[in-house]
């Protein structure tokens, strides 16, 4: 009798692990030339795109006073930059005197008036019909200097927001609301002790609330204090329906009514800060105790993008534009990633060799995660490099970011070209089908948008498509705060997004998860 | 003893394929006959008649008057393209029917079959294209009729009414009519344009991507880059934006082209990936 032995090979069993499933997948997708080869083009297409928005490169421009046509770099405003290194507007009306040491400067605001731009047929807009823009101010500013983009603080009355008070251009604090008038006067109140200055008001004049108290680190002993008007220009800005936002509108004015001041003695000068990039408009007059300021411009932060001051600048936005091209090339790799094994029946070999279905889908998921995130590493550093590089080179104006912003944005779109990648690789193995699968992807991460930068739909629609799309993901780029105190179109076309860039990557992550635990569950559940 | 006869001369005469372009009826029914068995055909015109109409639809919903008004000088308002606006998003599933016709026969080897039985390959191609053109003359009608029905039954409540100055979306009246054609003529090249592509990249996924890709990228380019004058000139060579020019109806005499010559644009494009996808399909093995 013959005892039969099952064949056994003389092979050691090898390792069977996730590192072995990783090492798989990194070896079909690296041996792919194709792949590769779009990855590549990929990052040079998404780079090279964001060196289109090195500058305006033929705009031309004249100076109000007549002269010569200029072009080009000639044309570029600059703007002052303020301590946290972002673009401000710092143009007012300043009625100053030099403060040495600690002091506390009372004043009683009664009335607040000015004058909306009217269009006139034969010439630029001028303020002449009465009115006040929401965020016309008035009140104490105590100021490092005049010079421009110093740091402050000022408490002040604002036309349509009540009792503020604002430091260094970004910041915003509430005090009391209402308007400003002959039966609602309002009192305000800066007081400096050492680097420390506080506001405070009050509806009477004796019970007193504080505002904010905030550190001005390195004031100098001797600062510029007193009384300011300021009022932004008026952006009557329209969204054209499928064609982009205009900007309109024109400067405006507006005169302040102090008495009561306390804490500033000694002559007082009046002059206009920052005339240069402000209308310029200014005037004070005093009679006994009451002064009356007139003024314009707006100590703020400036906007990015179309339809404001920033409108020719080059910004982050616009270097790193070509992000979507990029996003399109990948989908489409990450996408035959998984359905070039259906294509080519590799799925059953792969799953032979790997038998746990959930393990294969998540080792391809980590290889085409990472790789699609040093792509986007690699093409967002090259864009902005070489974006600022050209931009200064050609001698236009870059509009001003902070080191660590660029830094995030960088990292940012690195995030979203990986969670994008693993999304389409979801997709792919859902649905099986290469063009189905990248037609499904685009839809859904580019499309949005699209739809939205292009103006397609209006803005509010576009608002609701980058909220919950997974387009919503794109909120990692934006460079600039949106800023409640200034008044602007902030809309996707100038790089700003409904979603704070946290919240945009959750949302595009969930999309992502649910996508993968239903390509999960189909890649278990249906045959190879 | 019988002469035997020659085989060859027993045998009658093979019914030959048809040479040359007369082979075309037969390759027309061949690519109909192809298209017309595949259940996703059916299923892909329902979408994008369905997905086109209903974002028409919703732009209609959220089109309303301006802070200023609702005077057509205060909006800017052009009710013809705020209820055709569904066709930036149907064109999609256009190009993708479009890629898969062509790019799916190259990733089953079907072209092998195909080429086989119809070897003159420019006939092929002409084939192909007339079938994928017929359907999407067939779902960009549906599309667009869906659309239109859309803006006239939601844009006048939304303020852009006759009354108000509009033109009433109508196809009585002539630019409308003119917008709504020309919709469906630039789907029908959409599709054309990723046939041509989708020739010329023999991959129906890399097609889609490079169609979708080049759509999209002009526009969104040209919304973000600071240089005005660059701008206005790609948007005068950008397939998508300047072929869309045929739906506006209001404010004309601002665009950069008039619309029938922007349609001229988009088929310039197509004739060109027609012709890059002709020549690679005579010049490579299948």
């Amino acid at each position: 009798m013959t005892v039969m032995t099952p064949y056994r090979s003389g092979q050691r069993p090898g390792p069977d692990g996730f590192a072995q499933s990783l090492h798989a997948e990194w070896t079909k997708f690296r041996t792919v030339r194709g792949w590769v080869i779009a990855m590549i083009a990929a990052v040079v297409v998404a780079a090279g795109i964001g060196l289109l928005g090195t500058g305006a490169g033929t705009s031309t421009c004249q100076h109000a006073g007549g002269g010569p046509q200029r072009t080009g770099a000639a044309c570029m405003i600059t703007f002052a930059v303020g301590p946290g290194g972002e673009a401000v507007s710092d143009s007012f009306y300043f009625v100053r005197q030099p403060l040495t040491g600690d002091a506390t400067i009372t004043v009683r605001v009664t009335s607040l008036t000015g004058l909306l731009p009217s269009s006139s047929p034969n010439g630029p807009p001028a303020p002449t019909r009465p009115g006040l823009e929401e965020w016309a101010k008035a009140g104490i500013i105590i100021k490092q200097g005049t010079n421009q983009g110093s740091p402050y603080a000022a408490v002040m009355v604002a036309a349509g927001h009540g009792v503020r008070m604002q430091w260094n251009y970004t910041e915003d604090a509430s005090g009391l609301p209402g308007a400003v008038g002959a039966a609602s006067p309002r009192w305000l109140r800066l007081t400096r002790a050492g680097d420390v200055i506080t506001g405070y008001d009050s509806a009477d004049g004796t019970r007193w609330t504080q505002v904010a108290t905030v550190t001005l680190p390195g004031l100098p002993s001797t600062v510029q204090a007193g009384l300011f008007t300021a009022s932004p220009g008026d952006n009557q800005e329209t969204q054209n329906f499928g064609g982009g936002v205009s900007g309109g509108g024109g400067p405006t004015q507006a005169t302040a009514v102090i008495d009561r001041v306390s804490g500033l003695a000694g002559p007082l000068t009046g002059e206009y800060v920052g005339a240069a990039t402000g209308s310029g408009i200014g005037q004070y007059r005093q009679a006994g105790g009451q002064f009356t300021v007139t003024g314009s411009g707006d100590i703020a932060p400036i906007p990015a993008g179309h339809g404001g001051p920033a409108d020719s600048a080059a910004t982050l936005t616009s270097y790193l534009l070509g992000t979507f091209a990029g996003l399109i090339a990948l989908t489409v790799v990450a996408a035959m990633f998984m359905t070039a094994e259906y294509r080519r029946n590799l799925i059953r070999v792969t799953l032979a060799a790997s038998p746990r279905r959930g393990r294969t889908l998540a080792a391809k998921a980590v290889v085409i995660g990472a790789v699609a995130f040093v792509a986007g590493l690699v093409s967002a550093t090259v864009a902005v490099v070489a974006g600022t590089a050209i931009t200064h080179a050609r001698g236009y104006y870059g509009f001003p970011v902070a080191g660590p912003t660029v830094v995030r944005v960088v990292l940012g779109t690195a995030a979203l070209a990986a969670v994008s990648a693993v999304l389409a690789l979801a997709i792919g193995s859902m649905v099986r089908r290469s063009a189905t699968a990248v037609a499904i992807a685009i839809a859904a991460i580019v499309l949005p948008y699209f739809l939205a930068v292009a103006a397609v739909v209006p803005l509010g629609a576009a608002d609701w498509l980058l909220r919950i799309t997974p387009a919503a993901g794109f909120a990692l780029q934006q460079p600039y705060p949106a800023y409640p105190q200034v008044t602007a179109i902030y809309s996707a076309l100038s790089g700003y997004f409904p979603l704070a860039p946290a919240a945009g990557l959750a949302v595009l992550c969930g999309w992502t998860a649910v996508a993968l635990a239903g390509a999960a569950w189909l890649l278990r559940r249906r045959d190879a | 003893m019988h002469a035997v006869a020659s085989p060859a001369a027993a045998r009658p005469a093979p019914v030959l394929a048809r040479a040359g372009w007369s082979a075309l009826p037969g390759a027309l029914h061949a690519e109909w006959t192809k298209l017309r068995t595949l259940a996703s055909t059916w299923w892909l015109l329902a979408a994008a008649a369905a997905i086109t109409a209903a974002v028409s639809a919703a732009a209609a919903a959220g089109a309303g008057c301006g802070p200023l008004g609702c005077a057509p000088a205060l909006t800017g308002a052009d009710p013809a393209k705020i209820s055709l606006t569904g066709v930036d998003v149907g064109q999609v599933v256009v190009a993708l029917l479009a890629a898969l016709t062509v790019g799916g026969e190259y990733g089953n080897g079907m072209i092998r079959v195909t080429l086989a039985a119809t070897p003159r390959r420019l006939v092929m191609l002409a084939a192909k294209a007339a079938v994928v053109t017929g359907w999407a003359i067939t779902a960009g009608t549906v599309a667009v009729l869906g659309s239109v029905l859309a803006g006239r039954l939601i844009l006048p409540g939304r303020g852009l009414s006759a009354a108000n100055g509009y033109l009433l979306v109508s196809l009585g009246n002539g630019p409308v009519l003119r917008a709504a054609l020309g919709s469906v003529l630039y789907l029908a090249l959409i599709a054309l344009l990723a046939v041509g592509v989708t020739t010329a990249v023999r991959d129906s996924a890399a097609g889609i991507g490079l169609v979708l890709g080049l759509l999209y990228l002009f526009p969104i380019v040209a919304a973000v880059i600071p240089d005005h004058v660059l701008a206005r000139h790609l948007v005068q060579v950008a397939p998508m934006t300047a072929g869309l020019y045929i739906q506006v109806t209001a404010g004309l005499q601002a665009l950069p082209l008039a619309p029938w010559q922007g349609l001229g644009v988009l088929a310039l494009w197509t004739l060109g990936a027609l012709i890059a996808g002709a020549v690679v399909l005579r010049l490579r093995d299948a």
